[in-house]
C-alpha cells in the first residue's frame, strides 16, 4: 500500500496543474499581505470606525493573525476549486491517458488501487492546506507581527495575543477535514468518468448548489439544511466564538467524515464492479 | 502426454447493452506456443484479451489461467503475465524510465537502474530514457511497450497488435523478438493481430475469430499447408480451355471462369498436372496464382464479406 501511495503522489506531483493551487494560492496571499503592508493604516481606521465611538482601543489591531484570518474567509470559498483541479484528475486522468490498462494488469488489488488514490488525495489535501497555513499564518506573522485578533460576526470579541493562535491552528485542521470531504467528492466523480473536467464541474456543481438550496428561506430547505455537507464546510469559524460549541464542531466533523467514509465506500464498489474500456 | 494448459476459455460471452462483443468461446492456449488469434477489426480480439487481463468482466463463461480460475487468483496469476493491451499508453509527462519504474514497482521485481536500462537496451530506448513519453513516435511507445510487458520476466506474455504502426524493420525486429521469446526464453505467448501472414510467420497454434465467435483452431501447419488451394490458371485461349476441361476429369473442379481466368479449387500436388495438362494440349498458361482457401476466407471476412 505504501508502495501504491508513493506512486500516486509522484504521479500527482509530477503534473503541471497540481502546482495550479500552490501558485495561485501565494499569488493571491502576498497581493493581500502587500495591498494591507501598503494601507494598514487606512484599514485599521475603517474597520474599527464603529468600535472606536463606543469603546477606547488600545493594542496591536493590524498584526499576522488579522491578516491570516483575513485570507482564510477570502480564500475558503475558491480554495474546494483548487482542491478539485487535482481530485478531479486521480481517476479520469488515468482513463483519459489509457494508463489503466497498463496499472491494472500488474498485480495490485483494485481495492488497494482505489484505497491508494483516496490516501495521495487526502495527503496532497494536507499539503496544500499545510502551504497556505505557511503562506498566510507564517507569512504574514513574519511581516506584520502577532497581536489581538477582532471577530466580528454576530458579536464583538476580541481575542488577546496569546488566545489567537491554536484558534487559528484548529481552524486550519479542521479545514483540511473540509477540503477532504471536496476531495473524496471529487474523485468519487472522477471514478466514473473519463474526462477531468466532468468531476471538477460536478463537484462544483453540487457545492454551489447545496450552498444555494441552503440559504433559501424555505422551512424545507431550512430543515435540511443541517444534512447538507456543504453547511459544515465552514464550521472552523467556530474557532473564532467565545465560548466555542465544541459539540457543534464534533457533530460537523462527523458529518463531513461520515460523508467521506460514504464517498470512499461508493467509489469502490462502483470501481470493483467497472469494466475499464479506455 | 498433452502439454501443460496456460490458458483454458470456455463459453466465455460478453455483450455491450445489444452487441455481443464474443460469444461463446473457447481456446486453449498450450505451455511453449505463440498462440495467433486472428480477427478482422471488432471481432472481439481485444475485448478477450481484457477479459484475460481481468479488466472486464465476462458475462458468462469461464478462463483458467496457469490452472488456475482468472477470477479469485487474479492477483496470483498477474504476477507471470505480461501484456499490452491495444496502443500501449504511459504517463506522458514522466520520462520512460520513470514510467518503468513506476510499473515494474507496481508488480514488485527489481527496479534498480541497471535493471532498467538493460531493457531498454533490448528494444534499441536506452538514449532516451530521460525523454518524457509525450515526445516518443508511435513506434518508440510500442517498443516501450513491450518493454513493459517483459519487465517482471513474465511465463505468459499478451500482445495486442504489437506491430501496429511500426514501419517494415520495426515489424521485423518485434517479429524476430517474440520468436527469440519462444525459443530461447520459453515464454508462451499469445499474440492477438489481424494480419494473417503476421500470425503465419511466428505463431506455431491459431484461431480465427469473427463477430466474437471462433471460426477456426488449430496448428498453423495444420490450417494453412494441408488444405485445399483455390488456384487460378491464366491462359490466352479461354473458350478451348474451358471446352478442354468440361471434356476432362477437371471438370468437377473447375469453380469460375472471369475473361481469361479459370477458378479450380484443387491440392497443392495437382497444380503441376493441370499445368501439364493444358501444355500437353497446346494451350498457353501465362500465370498460375494460388490462394489458399484459409486466406481467401479470411480476406473475405476482414472485407466484412464473410459470414
Amino acid at each position: 500500500m505504501i508502495t501504491l501511495i508513493n506512486i500516486e503522489l509522484q504521479k500527482i506531483f509530477k503534473k503541471w496543474r497540481t502546482y495550479i493551487g500552490f501558485i495561485a494560492v501565494f499569488v493571491m496571499t502576498t497581493i493581500v499581505q502587500i495591498a494591507l503592508y501598503l494601507t494598514q493604516d487606512d484599514f485599521i481606521r475603517s474597520t474599527t470606525r464603529a468600535l472606536n465611538d463606543s469603546f477606547f482601543l488600545q493594542g496591536n489591531f493590524f498584526n499576522g493573525y488579522v491578516v491570516a484570518y483575513l485570507i482564510l474567509n477570502a480564500m475558503f470559498i475558491h480554495i474546494p476549486f483548487l482542491i478539485v483541479l487535482v481530485g478531479g484528475d486521480l481517476f479520469a486522468g488515468e482513463a483519459t491517458a489509457g494508463t489503466y490498462r497498463m496499472v491494472l494488469t500488474r498485480p495490485i488489488s483494485k481495492f488497494n488501487f482505489v484505497t491508494s488514490k483516496f490516501l495521495a488525495g487526502f495527503i496532497y489535501t494536507f499539503i496544500f492546506i499545510l502551504f497556505i497555513v505557511l503562506i498566510s499564518l507564517l507569512g504574514s506573522v513574519l511581516f506584520f507581527g502577532t497581536g489581538e485578533l477582532v471577530s466580528l460576526k454576530n458579536k464583538i470579541i476580541i481575542f488577546a495575543s496569546n488566545d489567537v493562535l491554536w484558534r487559528l491552528i484548529g481552524a486550519y485542521i479542521y479545514a483540511i477535514l473540509s477540503m477532504m470531504t471536496v476531495m473524496a467528492l471529487s474523485i468519487f466523480f472522477s471514478s466514473m468518468v473519463s474526462n477531468a473536467i466532468g468531476p471538477i464541474v460536478s463537484t462544483m456543481a453540487v457545492i454551489i448548489v447545496f450552498i444555494i438550496l441552503s440559504a433559501i428561506p424555505i422551512e424545507v430547505l431550512q430543515n435540511l439544511r443541517p444534512y447538507f455537507f456543504t453547511s459544515h464546510l465552514s464550521q472552523w469559524n467556530e474557532f473564532f466564538n467565545d465560548p466555542i460549541d465544541y459539540n457543534e464542531i464534533k457533530n460537523s466533523a462527523i458529518i463531513l467524515f461520515a460523508h467521506i467514509i460514504a464517498l470512499y465506500g461508493l467509489t469502490t464498489f462502483i470501481f470493483l464492479k467497472k469494466d475499464i474500456l479506455s | 502426454m498433452e502439454k501443460e494448459k496456460i490458458i483454458e476459455v470456455k463459453g466465455l460471452s460478453k455483450k455491450y447493452k445489444s452487441i455481443i462483443a464474443v460469444d461463446n468461446l473457447d481456446l486453449n492456449v498450450y505451455r511453449g506456443d505463440v498462440f495467433g488469434f486472428l480477427g478482422p477489426n471488432g471481432a472481439g480480439k481485444s475485448t478477450t484479451i481484457r477479459m484475460l487481463l481481468s479488466l472486464i468482466k465476462p458475462n458468462s463463461g469461464s478462463i483458467k489461467i496457469f490452472g488456475l480460475p482468472l477470477e479469485k487468483n487474479r492477483i496470483e496469476i498477474l504476477k507471470k503475465v505480461g501484456a499490452i493491451v491495444e496502443k500501449p499508453d504511459f504517463y506522458l509527462y514522466l520520462n520512460a524510465y520513470k514510467n518503468l519504474e513506476i510499473l515494474g514497482k507496481l508488480s514488485g521485481v527489481d527496479t534498480s537502474k541497471k535493471k532498467i536500462m538493460e531493457m531498454l537496451e533490448l528494444v534499441g530506448l536506452e538514449k532516451r530514457a530521460y525523454s518524457k513519453v509525450k515526445t516518443f513516435s508511435h513506434g518508440m511507445k510500442q517498443r516501450l511497450g513491450l518493454v513493459q510487458a517483459l519487465l517482471h520476466d513474465p511465463e505468459l506474455i499478451i500482445l495486442d497488435e504489437p506491430t501496429t504502426g511500426l514501419d517494415p524493420q520495426g515489424m521485423k525486429e518485434i517479429r524476430e523478438l517474440i520468436v527469440y521469446l519462444s525459443k530461447e526464453k520459453n515464454k508462451t505467448i499469445f499474440l492477438s493481430s489481424h494480419i494473417l501472414r503476421e500470425v503465419e510467420l511466428i505463431a506455431t497454434r491459431m484461431i480465427i475469430i469473427n463477430k466474437g465467435k471462433a471460426q477456426v483452431e488449430g496448428t498453423v501447419d495444420e490450417l494453412l499447408n494441408a488444405e485445399i488451394l483455390s488456384v487460378t490458371f491464366e491462359v490466352d485461349e479461354i473458350e478451348k480451355a474451358i471446352d478442354l476441361i468440361n471434356n476432362s476429369q477437371w471438370k468437377s473442379i473447375l469453380k469460375n471462369t472471369i475473361k481469361n481466368e479459370l477458378l479450380f479449387e484443387m491440392k497443392k500436388n495437382e497444380i503441376s498436372e493441370l499445368n501439364k495438362f493444358f501444355v500437353q494440349n497446346e494451350i498457353n498458361v501465362n500465370a498460375v496464382i494460388p490462394v489458399r482457401s484459409l486466406e481467401d476466407y479470411f480476406l473475405k471476412i476482414t472485407e466484412g464479406t464473410g459470414k
